[in-house]
């Protein structure tokens, strides 16, 4: 069992856990992730790690409800445990490697981070920081009260960007505006970009980037069973090759990604996985079906 | 009594009966049985079964106690060789080891080692018979990676000889391929996989699941860090094969492993387990190994109308012949001698068919087997919405690449010696798939065997 030590509400539907995990918290790095089970009939869910504390033997994670399963994880509370909690999984970030470092050194770094993709931006900022690269962050989000982590990323960014669609705070618009308005309003210049957010987001960033010839590393978060290299479920097509996220990324070239088939990957259990969310929000009730989902079969 | 060149029939669930539903389709032997097929064994002297099981099981030894009721005497002769009979009698293609060895086989049918060595197995758990760990311990520590088929039988071999053995499992269930890939109805989890998992612990093993060895924590820290003396690597097979045709990535494309994970080890087919899976309607199975049959037999309890696409003939088929004979029973059709060409997509990017081309065998090729070459002109489509990859697998990365001097042959295996299962890196043991690519349950355990003696050698001389 790995006992959660904190839970509680980030911004709007998002949450924070820290999750005591020792083996994980000695050996992660930025830019991998872990898998969450919570009980035993529960799924494994992958997350991003969203920071770390090898004394402690912590890990904290930031999520959003999107399914049954991490639905649950929000009556959670400090005290509870999950089942299982492994990791870390994939490779880390090329930035946040010690052998990488000199080369780094030389880069002007921009992180476009988007929503709930916001928590798995700061690890890698703040190891930069750390070794004293300081890299611009843009942070985007719907509205005001989605803007997360803010005072986090301010004691460990460059300069930091904050932007929302309503214009509620900071800039207004998306992030690729903001992309836009740097480069071409504002003088500045980047050499590398690492952009986590919604596919939709990291698809249209990656669009504006190639505008500039600005390399661009993006973070997949596909479907996964395993998450070890076994089941193939999160295969993604990077140029012409088949690639798993699991094993090969998350982290890959987003230039060459192709966002529309991973778009419509992801999307391949969202009715059995939105007919098992709303079964559990309406409980028996909802055998009849809804009218929106064709009931259960 | 019946005809003695014939085997004593064995009971399964109906065909139309068990082709709804994931219960177990072989239901054994009773006592009775048992002791009928067993009296068929002549004990021969120089018992050929023997030279044919990977484990070298003493078969006439148990096979004469069960002769005479002795079940409890039957159960510790299968012991002396074997950690997972209940397993075993189950799941090793018996045809072509013990009983294609069996002089019975000559004039009739062999006598039914493997449905002997379940019922002994399975009569042992049911009377709460289990092996004891030994008095002596050595306090000397040996890690185990993976608790497969491989990594139980070498934890429970050198528990035997008292060392301190700890298993790392990746997954949250420990078994492996035997919780994750073989399906219930052939492999009961709780009663049989989970037993005999118990059964190991009983030996004193320990086992530490949602470890990733070269991740979690890598091989040279074992040993530096954590004081283990010596790794046996049973870490199995790896990633999933694609046969890189247009349409692979659509929707409703799946590797057998993913959609035997969903099934098996997350237990998607139950109501009450959250993980899902999609209930295809009429769904293509590419492959014709055991794996195959497993996935086919799986879609087809959950619903679909299944199809094998083997692009050789029937003759050809790697899976195991009951395991052809069973998915026939239930209903799986075989397209043999045909081949994918491309998987058909509609606007949404699902599966919404797929175009096959018939073939002929032609010369044999390196594997001896005739190679099948194209029809020309003979492409036809499929009407499916579901096609489940099962084409093998190739090697997972994670532990060679994050272990210092462990050598990976030309096709990415870990390489291991035959006889010891030492690998190029001293105090590191491999075995199973991880070194031999996609094979059987038995041979894993062959070679846990194999190189729980090479380690207990290498220790004794340390």
């Amino acid at each position: 069992m790995y006992k959660i030590l904190k839970a509680g509400k980030l911004a709007g539907n998002i949450y924070e856990m820290v999750v005591e995990a020792p083996r994980v918290a000695k050996h992660c790095l930025p830019g991998q992730f872990i898998i969450v089970k919570m009980d035993e009939v529960g799924e494994r869910i992958p997350l991003t790690i969203c920071d770390y504390d090898r004394e402690a033997g912590t890990i904290t994670i930031v999520f959003q409800p999107i399914g049954a399963s991490t639905e649950k994880f929000t009556k959670l509370q400090a005290g509870d445990s999950f089942r299982d909690f492994v990791g870390p999984l994939g490779q880390p970030s090329e930035l946040c490697m010690e052998e990488n470092l000199e080369e780094t050194k030389k880069k002007k770094i921009l992180f476009v981070a988007g929503g709930v993709g916001t928590a798995p931006v700061y690890p890698q900022v703040k190891w930069l920081h750390e070794h004293g690269v300081d890299a611009d962050v843009i942070i985007g989000a719907k509205t005001k009260e989605l803007v997360i982590l803010e005072e986090k990323f301010k004691a460990v960014s460059g300069n930091l960007y904050i932007t929302t669609d309503d214009g509620s705070y900071g800039r207004s618009g998306m992030v690729t505006k903001v992309i836009d308005d740097l480069i071409t309003e504002e003088g500045k210049t980047y050499d590398h970009c690492v952009s986590i957010g919604p596919m939709i987001m990291m698809k249209f960033c990656c669009l504006t980037t190639k505008k500039y010839n600005l390399p661009t590393i993006v973070s997949m978060n596909p479907i996964m069973v395993d998450g070890t290299g076994m089941c193939g479920a999160c295969r993604v097509m990077v140029g012409d090759e088949v690639k798993f996220a699991c094993v090969d990324g998350p982290e890959f070239d987003g230039h060459a990604i192709d966002f529309d088939a991973a778009m419509k990957r992801q999307a391949m259990y969202k009715t059995e996985e939105g007919r098992a969310l709303l079964k559990l929000r309406e409980g028996e009730t909802h055998h009849g079906g809804c009218g929106n989902c064709g009931g259960d079969k | 009594m019946g005809d003695v060149l014939k085997k004593v029939p064995v009971r399964e669930q109906a065909p139309k009966v068990r082709a709804t539903n994931f219960d177990e389709v072989c239901l054994g032997y009773n006592k009775e049985e048992a002791m009928e097929e067993a009296s068929r064994c002549i004990n021969c002297k120089n018992a050929k079964c023997i030279t044919g099981c990977p484990v070298n099981i003493n078969i006439p030894g148990f096979i004469a106690q069960v002769k005479e009721g002795n079940f409890e005497e039957a159960y510790k002769v299968i012991s002396e060789s074997s950690a997972l009979p209940a397993i075993c009698g189950r799941v090793c293609p018996q045809e072509s080891q013990c009983e294609g060895k069996c002089i019975r086989g000559i004039k009739g049918e062999a006598v039914s080692i493997g449905k002997l060595e379940r019922f002994v197995a399975d009569w042992a758990r049911e009377n709460g018979i289990k092996p004891t760990a030994p008095e002596a311990k050595n306090g000397r520590k040996v890690a185990v990676i993976g608790s497969g088929p491989s990594g139980l039988t070498c934890a429970g071999d050198l528990a035997k000889l008292g060392y301190d053995v700890t298993i790392f499992e990746a997954l949250h269930e420990p078994g492996g391929v035997l919780v994750y890939g073989i399906p219930e109805f052939r492999l009961p989890k709780l009663d049989v996989v989970a037993k005999e998992v118990e059964n190991v612990k009983a030996l004193g093993v320990k086992i530490e699941t949602n470890v990733i060895i070269g991740r979690s924590i890598t091989i040279d820290e074992l040993m530096d860090e954590e004081g283990f003396e010596a790794v046996f690597i049973g870490s199995g097979a790896g990633l999933p094969m694609f046969m890189g045709i247009p349409g692979e990535t659509a929707k409703g494309v799946f590797s057998a492993n993913e959609y035997l994970t969903r099934n098996n080890l997350m237990k998607a087919f139950r109501e009450d387990y959250d993980t899902p899976i999609v209930r295809g309607k009429k769904v293509a199975v590419v492959g014709g190994g055991n794996v195959a049959m497993d996935a086919a037999r799986t879609a087809l309890r959950l619903g679909a109308e299944v199809h094998i696409v083997y692009r050789r003939s029937e003759a050809e088929l790697p899976a195991r012949v009951e395991e052809v004979h069973h998915a026939k029973e239930e209903g799986i059709i075989f397209d043999l001698l045909t081949n994918p060409k491309e998987i058909l997509v509609d606007e949404n990017d699902a599966v919404k068919g797929m175009t096959c081309i018939r073939m002929e065998l032609g010369e044999p090729d390196a594997s001896g087997r005739r190679r099948p070459v194209e029809v020309p002109g003979s492409e036809f489509t499929l009407d499916v919405d579901t096609v489940i990859m099962s084409l093998g697998t190739s090697p997972n990365p994670l532990i060679s690449s994050t272990t210092i001097g462990l050598d990976t042959n030309k096709r990415k295996c870990i390489i291991a010696e035959e006889e010891t299962g030492k690998t190029s890196k001293e105090g590191v043991y491999a075995g199973g798939d991880a070194v031999t690519g996609a094979a059987t349950v038995i041979l894993a355990m062959g070679a846990g065997k194999t190189a729980a003696k090479g380690i207990h050698e290498f220790l004794s001389n340390k």
